[in-house]
């Protein structure tokens, strides 16, 4: 299968890409490690445009911390992230760039591209709506710093501005003593997640959740955060009953629709699944237990 | 404007120690690239979707998915496929060790699991059979039901360490 024909461009610095960005006025693809964007070219998805391959540009392609503040290059692919000194010590880091697909496209894929790709499916874009990160967006008037919130607002659909490049990811560490984790369900290793979810919580000495924050992917056109699920689960202890009294609450919010593979209540039970998977997992490491556990298969 | 004629884009790529100069389209695909213009077969289309790991190469000696790489993404860079395995002594450990256990029915798949085996086993010599099943999650056998398979790579460790 190949692409329908399409110009190529390499632009070699960030400023050298939104000058041709502007120049090709809308009308291309941003491409860096094109694990989305390929599969849906040689599918024939959309209409031919130029590309723009954003892979070697210089110095985009990091993490780090600075301050309480977790700083992540677009151009870092998925492994470097899971394989990075900040991911040991942020297993929930680990749980998401060590968790996707496999090596082979996690090799090549990028946080910036699953960020702009804003696939419902995703899994930086639910990790990142729980810990209320940041994108910062570069373009000719200098940078952004967009709310993921503000960020993907629909399926495949963000707040970028024309000209403009997603270049780095940002989060602050989650307040207080938090643990985190994300798990998955899916297929196989390679297929997209059928749900997943993120959770955050901070307990006391009673196992009582002080702060919480979750999200949930696969559940609606972007991933979905619930504040009363969050408010139901603060001053409680973290109880098996609990626990499931949140996850309704959480569902609820979703908008899950019946398809080929999965029926609406089957993918309510599978979202129920997943958050109850990581809200455990969540509770073990704020016990301070190592969990390594990988995703869900089916 | 920039020239919206399509236009053929000068790659350099080392493919096995030898080095290619050519030109080509934008939309090649590495794994057409490195099949049908170099005529090294070895590297299969399986999928051709980024899912079944049969077109598994090494890209400056990371694993990756040539169904999911254009080739004018491989500029500048270095590609193992399963052809630069083998040296003058012969085959290369985890060749044998994929031929003594029975690593392979139809081998069709037996390219890319070499290949994702072999990144392994550079960054870890010593896996265990969990990092083994790990670390091939991305490349999908349908013969073997992947026993022969792990045994395979887990014996290879040992020549490695031997070696």
């Amino acid at each position: 299968m190949y692409p329908a024909p399409f110009n190529y461009f390499r632009p070699s610095s960030l400023e050298d890409a939104i000058a041709l960005l502007i120049e090709l006025d809308e009308d291309c693809k941003i491409m860096s490690g094109g694990q989305s964007l390929i599969p849906m070219m040689k599918l024939r998805v959309g209409e031919p445009a130029p590309v723009v391959d954003i892979a070697r540009i210089p110095d985009l392609s990091y993490i780090k911390q600075v301050g309480d503040v977790i700083h992540i290059g677009a151009l870092t692919p998925h492994q470097k992230i899971a394989n990075s000194d900040i991911a040991a010590s942020l297993p929930f880091l680990k749980d998401c760039g060590g968790g996707i697909a496999d090596h082979q496209v996690r090799s090549r894929g990028t946080i910036g591209g699953s960020v702009s790709a804003a696939d419902p499916n995703c899994d930086w874009p639910t990790l990142m709506k729980a810990l209320n990160a940041d994108i910062v967006c570069t373009g000719p008037k200098g940078e952004r710093v967009i709310n993921i919130a503000d960020f993907i607002v629909d399926a495949y659909t963000t707040t970028i501005e024309p000209a403009e490049l997603v270049t780095e990811v940002r989060f602050t560490l989650p307040a207080g003593n938090q643990s985190g984790a994300y798990v998955v369900f899916k297929k196989s290793a390679p297929a997209y997640p059928s749900a997943s979810a993120a959770v955050f919580l901070e307990l006391d000495e009673n196992n009582i959740c002080r702060q919480a924050s979750f999200a949930l992917g696969c559940a609606a056109p972007v991933a979905v955060r619930s504040s009363s699920a969050e408010a139901y689960l603060v001053g409680k202890a973290v109880t098996e009953d609990n626990l499931e009294h949140t996850a309704q609450q959480l569902v609820a919010c979703a908008q899950p629709k019946s398809n080929a593979q999965n029926s609406e209540e089957y993918q309510i039970k599978l979202l129920t699944a997943v958050f109850i998977e990581a809200a455990n997992r969540t509770i073990s490491r704020c016990h301070n237990e190592t969990v390594t556990k990988g995703h869900l298969y089916a | 404007m920039p020239d919206l004629k399509i236009h053929l884009i000068p790659i350099d790529v080392t493919i096995n120690d030898k080095r290619y100069q050519v030109e080509v389209e934008p939309r090649l695909l590495l794994v057409e690239f490195i099949r049908e213009k170099i005529g090294l077969t070895g590297t299969h289309v399986g999928c051709d979707t980024s899912y079944c790991g049969a077109c598994t190469v090494l890209l400056n000696g990371e694993t990756i998915k040539s169904c999911t790489t254009l080739a004018v993404q491989a500029d500048g860079a270095t590609v193992l496929t399963v052809e630069g395995l083998e040296s003058a002594d012969g085959l290369h450990p985890l060749q044998q060790s994929f031929r003594e256990h029975h690593g392979l029915q139809c081998g069709y798949c037996t390219p890319g699991m070499l290949l994702s085996s072999y990144a392994l086993l550079e960054e870890n010599p010593d896996p265990s059979r969990d990092d083994i099943k790990k670390r091939l999650a991305g490349n999908i056998c349908r013969c073997t039901g992947y026993q022969n398979i792990y045994t395979a790579v887990e014996e290879a460790s040992k020549l490695y360490k031997e070696a």
